[in-house]
C-alpha cells in the first residue's frame, strides 16, 4: 500500500515538469526541493537528536562558497562545474567537525546558541575575506550555455535527486541502530550514555552527515541562482525557515520535513517576489510560527496521523475486553503461561 | 600608542556597561524561567524607538522619558510572556520557547519597519556628544550616565532579589521551580513578572543603546547575537556574570579595533567559543544542573 | 571471600554538605547487598559515583582488581555495571522493544531476540510495540529493569527497585533478582522496603550523612542500635522490647 503510494509519487515528481511545464512553476519547485534537502538533512541531526541547530547555513553558505572559489581559482567552466558539488558536500562535512567538537560538549541551550554565534562568525568571516570570498561582492558562477526552460527543468531533476537522497537517507538513518541511539539521545541523553550509547561519536556522526548534504545543496543553489554573497548565503532566516519547516511538518519524522518544505517554501517565495520591499514575509513566518507552536506543536504528520487514528477506531473501545485479549503476563500476575528462566 | 590602549580600555569599560544594561534582563529571564529570550534584541530597538518618539514629540528628557517607557516594556513583557510563553511545557520546552521568541522578534521587527522604514535613527541630548577629559582621557558624558544606570538597574535588581518577598519567591522558583510550588509560591506570577522586569531593564537599555549608537529595526539581529554571547560567557542566570562579560567582551573587542575594525567582531565571537571550549559555562555559571 | 564491587573510603561533597565521607561498601561476588539508610544519607550519592554520574572527591572504586573511579557512564556500563534509577528514566517516545535495542550491544537478529526475552522475563513483552511513555509506572520499572540487564551486566545496582509500585508487583521483582542472583549476578540493592530488602539481601550495609555506620547480614543490621539511631534520630534504651520496628 505504501509502496504504491510511492511509486505513484515519484512518478509524479519526475513527470511535473512535463506537465506544468513554464519556468515560472519549475522555478518554485527548484526551490521547494532545495529545502527539502536542506530540512530533511537538518532533521537528521536536529530533529532526531533534540539539538536544534541554528548554525545550518553555516554548511550550506559554505558549500555555496566553495564550488564558487573552486570554480574560479581551477578555471572551470561550464557543465564541469557539476563535478564540483562533492567538493561541496566534502567542505560542509568537514566544517562540521570542529563545529561539532565545539558545539556538541554543552547542553541545548547553550548549543543553539553556539550555532548561532558561529554562524555570525562565518558570516562576518565571507564579508571580510576580501580576497577569498569576494567580500560584499561575493562570487558569481561560471555561465552555464542552456536555455531558461532547460536550465530549470535540469535544476529540477538535480534538485529532485538532491532531495530524494536526502529523504532516503533520512529513513535509513531512522530505521537504524544508529538511529535509535539518536533518539534515544534525545529522549535522555545521560541515560543513554549510562547504557553504552557513545553519544559524542553519534551525535558527531549526525552532524557530518547532515552538513555534508546541506553543503552539497548549497552548492548546487549557488548553480543554480549563479551568485552567493554573504547575507544570502549566510542568511539567518534561512536558519529559522528551516526549523519552522521541520516542526510544521513534524520534528523527528521523515515527512514531515519534506511536508513543511513543500507548504512554507513555495508561500514564503511568494512573498518574497510579491512585496519586494516589505517585511511581510518576515512578520507572517513570525505569526504563523507562533500559531504551529501554540496549536500544533508537535506538527502536522503526527498530529495529522494522530487524528486519522482516532477517527479509525471511534466506535471501538481502546482496550480490547478482557475476553478477546491474548493470555499476556501483565505484571502483578504469577502469569502461569510464562516460562520460568534458569 | 599606550594611550590609545588605555583610552580603548576605557571605551571598553563604558560601552561595556550599556551592553549590561542590556544583558542583564536577558540572564535574569533565563536564570528564573529557562528561557533564552531571543526578542531581546528587537525589544531594546523597540525601547529605542520608544524613547525616540518621546524626546522628539515631547521633547522630553531621555532619562525622564525612561519613567514613561520603563513601566511600558514592563507590560509588553508581561503579554508576551502570559500570551506565548506561560503555555509552553514538556520535553521541548528549551526549543520551542527560543523559537517562540524568534518568532515575537520577527514580528517586532517586521512591524518596526513598517512604521519606520530602513533609515537610521538616534536619539538626541545636549549631552549625547560631549565627554569630559580626565587624567587626559576622554570619557563621553552620555557613556558615563549609562554605566552609572547600569549599576543602578543592577543594585536594584539584587535588592528586588534579595531584600523583598517577591524576590525570595523569584530565587526559590529558580532553584527548583516544584519545590517553589509546593511551598505556596504563584509560579505563573513569579514568571511573568520577572519577564516583564526582564523586558522593562530594555526599555533603559534600548534608551542608551539609541544614544550611544544609530540604529533601525534592523539592529535587533547583531545586538541579540552579542547579548547571547555576553549571557553565556557570563554564565548563564548571573546577572554580576553579566556586567562582568559585558565590560569583558566589549574591551577585547574595543582594543582589537585598535589594529583591525572588520575583525573585532569576529574576535567577539571567537572569545565565546574559546572560553566555552575551556569552561563550558561560562565565568560565573553554575554547573549545568538542567539537563535540557 | 571476593568483594567483586568495593568503594573505599568514598568522599563526595557539594558545596559545603558533604554528602559522602569515608564511605567503604563492598559487594561479594554472586551476592545480593542492600543499601539501606535514612533519607539524604547519600545512597544514590553513592550509586552516582559508582556509575560515573558524579565525581568522587576522595577514594576509590573497584571492580574486581580494577580501579574505575571517576570512569564516564558509558565506560562503566562496559565493564559490566548496569544501574537502575529512583526516578524511573525510560526512553518515552521509543516503543519498549526499541528502548531494549538502545542498550544491547550485538547485531540485529539476535539483539531482538534477545531483548524480547528479557521483556519476557520481567513480563511485558506483550507490549513491546507501545510507546514506552504510555506504560504504567510499575510497568516502567519493569522495562528499566529489563534493558539493565539486556547487556548482561556481571553488577546490577538497583535504586529503589520496589518503590512505589503494589505489594505483588513487589514479589515478582524479588523472585525475578533471586532468579538472576542464582544464575550469578551480583546485586547491590537500595531500598526503604524493609522487608523486602530483609528477605531478600545476604548482606546489607546501612549509610547515615554519607558514612557507613553498621554492615552485616540482615538478622542483625536490624537490631543494630546504630541503626535504630540512625532512622530514629534518637537515643534508645537497651532493653527496648521492639528493636526491629520500622514505619
Amino acid at each position: 500500500m505504501q509502496a504504491a503510494a510511492l511509486i505513484v509519487l515519484a512518478a509524479a515528481a519526475v513527470g511535473f515538469p512535463l506537465v506544468f511545464g513554464s519556468p515560472v512553476v519549475t522555478n518554485y519547485a527548484v526551490y521547494a526541493l532545495i529545502f527539502v534537502a536542506v530540512v530533511s538533512a537538518w532533521n537528521v541531526f536536529s530533529g532526531f537528536s533534540g539539538y536544534i541547530s541554528l548554525g545550518h547555513a553555516v554548511f550550506f553558505g559554505s558549500g555555496a562558497y566553495a564550488v564558487g572559489i573552486a570554480a574560479k581559482d581551477w578555471h572551470i567552466t561550464g557543465t564541469g562545474v557539476f563535478a564540483l558539488l562533492p567538493l561541496a558536500a566534502a567542505v560542509g562535512a568537514v566544517i562540521a567537525v570542529p563545529f561539532g567538537l565545539i558545539a556538541l560538549r554543552v547542553r541545548r541551550h547553550t548549543f543553539i546558541v553556539i550555532t548561532i554565534a558561529i554562524f555570525f562568525i562565518f558570516q562576518l568571516m565571507a564579508y571580510n575575506l576580501n580576497s577569498f570570498t569576494g567580500g560584499t561582492i561575493g562570487m558569481s558562477a561560471p555561465f552555464l550555455p542552456w536555455s531558461p526552460t532547460t536550465f530549470n527543468d535540469r535544476f529540477y531533476y538535480i534538485t529532485l535527486a538532491c532531495a530524494a537522497a536526502a529523504v532516503v537517507m533520512a529513513a535509513l538513518i531512522r530505521r537504524s541502530r544508529f538511529g535509535l541511539q539518536l533518539r534515544a539521545i534525545r529522549d535522555d541523553e545521560d541515560r543513554a550514555r549510562g547504557l553504552g550509547v557513545r553519544t559524542m561519536r553519534v551525535k558527531m556522526t549526525a552532524l557530518v552527515l547532515s552538513a555534508a548534504v546541506a553543503g552539497l545543496v548549497g552548492g548546487v543553489w549557488f548553480l543554480y541562482l549563479t551568485q552567493v554573497l554573504p547575507n544570502t548565503g549566510f542568511d539567518p532566516l534561512f536558519d529559522l525557515a528551516l526549523v519552522l519547516m521541520a516542526f510544521l511538518g513534524g520534528l523527528g519524522t521523515i515527512s514531515g520535513p519534506v511536508i513543511g518544505a513543500l507548504i512554507i517554501e513555495p508561500g514564503q517565495l511568494y512573498l518574497t517576489i510579491k512585496y519586494t520591499n516589505g517585511y511581510l514575509s518576515e512578520i507572517l513566518l513570525g505569526v504563523l510560527f507562533l500559531l504551529i507552536v501554540l496549536f500544533m506543536p508537535r506538527g502536522l504528520v503526527p498530529t495529522a496521523s494522530e487524528w486519522i487514528k482516532r477517527a479509525r477506531t471511534r466506535g471501538r473501545p481502546v482496550v480490547p475486553p478482557a475476553s478477546q485479549r491474548p493470555a499476556v503476563p501483565q505484571p502483578g500476575n504469577d502469569a502461569p503461561t510464562r516460562e520460568a528462566r534458569t | 600608542m599606550a594611550h590609545q590602549i588605555y583610552q580603548a580600555i576605557v571605551d571598553g569599560i563604558l560601552v561595556g556597561g550599556v551592553y549590561a544594561l542590556m544583558a542583564v534582563g536577558l540572564t535574569l529571564i533565563f536564570g528564573v524561567l529557562d528561557i533564552i529570550n531571543i526578542a531581546q534584541g528587537v525589544l531594546v530597538v523597540l525601547g529605542a524607538y520608544l524613547s525616540y518618539e518621546l524626546s522628539t514629540r515631547l521633547h522630553m528628557d531621555l532619562f525622564l522619558g525612561l519613567l514613561i517607557t520603563v513601566p511600558a516594556m514592563f507590560v509588553i513583557g508581561v503579554v508576551i510572556q502570559w500570551a506565548f510563553i506561560r503555555r509552553l511545557r514538556g520535553r521541548e520546552r528549551t526549543s520551542m520557547t527560543l523559537l517562540v521568541t524568534y518568532a515575537v522578534a520577527l514580528i517586532i521587527e517586521g512591524i518596526l519597519y513598517e512604521i519606520y522604514g530602513p533609515n537610521v535613527k538616534q536619539l538626541n541630548a545636549s549631552y549625547v556628544q560631549s565627554s569630559v577629559h580626565i587624567f587626559g582621557f576622554y570619557l563621553s558624558y552620555i557613556y558615563l550616565y549609562g554605566f552609572a544606570l547600569a549599576i543602578a538597574v543592577i543594585v536594584a535588581i539584587y535588592a528586588l532579589l534579595y531584600r523583598t518577598r517577591f524576590g525570595r519567591s523569584v530565587r526559590a522558583t529558580m532553584q527548583d521551580e516544584t519545590a517553589a510550588r509546593l511551598i505556596g509560591v504563584d509560579v505563573n506570577r513569579v514568571a511573568a513578572i520577572t519577564f516583564g522586569v526582564g523586558v522593562a531593564v530594555t526599555a533603559a537599555g534600548g534608551m542608551m543603546f539609541g544614544a550611544t549608537n544609530s540604529f533601525n529595526p534592523n539592529s535587533g539581529y547583531d545586538l541579540i547575537s552579542r547579548l547571547l554571547a555576553i549571557i553565556i560567557l557570563g554564565g548563564l542566570g548571573s546577572i554580576g556574570g553579566a556586567l562582568a562579560a559585558s565590560v569583558f567582551m566589549l574591551t577585547v573587542e574595543s582594543l582589537v579595533t585598535i589594529w583591525s575594525p572588520e575583525w573585532a567582531i569576529v574576535v567577539f565571537y571567537a572569545a565565546l567559543v574559546v572560553v566555552l571550549v575551556i569552561r563550558p559555562t561560562g565565568f560565573f555559571g553554575r554547573q549545568p544542573v538542567r539537563a535540557q | 571471600m571476593t568483594a567483586l564491587l568495593r568503594t573505599e573510603g568514598v568522599g563526595k561533597a557539594y558545596g559545603g554538605v558533604h554528602a559522602l565521607d569515608s564511605c567503604t561498601v563492598e559487594v561479594e561476588e554472586g551476592s545480593v547487598a542492600g543499601l539501606i539508610g535514612p533519607n539524604g544519607s547519600g545512597k544514590t550519592t553513592l550509586f552516582n559515583v559508582i556509575t560515573g554520574y558524579a565525581k568522587a572527591d576522595a577514594g576509590h572504586v573497584y571492580l574486581g582488581d580494577r580501579k574505575i573511579t571517576n570512569a564516564a557512564p558509558d565506560r562503566v556500563f562496559g565493564f559490566g555495571i548496569g544501574r537502575t534509577f529512583q526516578l524511573t528514566r525510560i526512553f518515552a517516545s521509543l516503543t519498549v522493544l526499541e528502548n531494549m535495542l538502545v542498550a544491547s550491544p550485538n547485531g540485529r537478529a539476535a539483539a531482538r531476540r534477545r531483548a524480547m526475552e528479557q521483556l519476557e522475563f520481567v513480563g511485558i513483552a506483550g507490549h513491546h510495540a507501545e510507546l514506552a511513555g504510555t506504560l504504567s509506572y510499575g510497568q516502567r520499572k519493569l522495562l528499566e529493569l529489563a534493558y539493565v540487564l539486556v547487556a548482561d551486566p556481571a553488577v546490577v545496582l538497583l535504586d529503589e527497585p520496589a518503590g512505589g509500585v503494589n505489594l505483588s508487583l513487589v514479589n515478582t521483582i524479588a523472585d525475578r533478582i533471586r532468579e538472576l542472583n542464582a544464575a550469578g549476578k551480583t546485586f547491590l540493592i537500595v531500598e526503604h522496603n524493609m522487608e523486602f530488602v530483609m528477605g531478600l539481601c545476604d548482606r546489607v550495609t546501612v549509610l547515615d550523612s554519607g558514612t557507613v555506620v553498621a554492615a552485616g547480614p540482615p538478622a542483625i543490621i536490624r537490631t543494630d542500635r546504630r541503626v535504630l539511631n540512625a532512622y530514629l534520630g534518637e537515643d534508645l534504651p537497651d532493653d527496648d522490647p521492639h528493636p526491629g520496628e520500622q514505619s
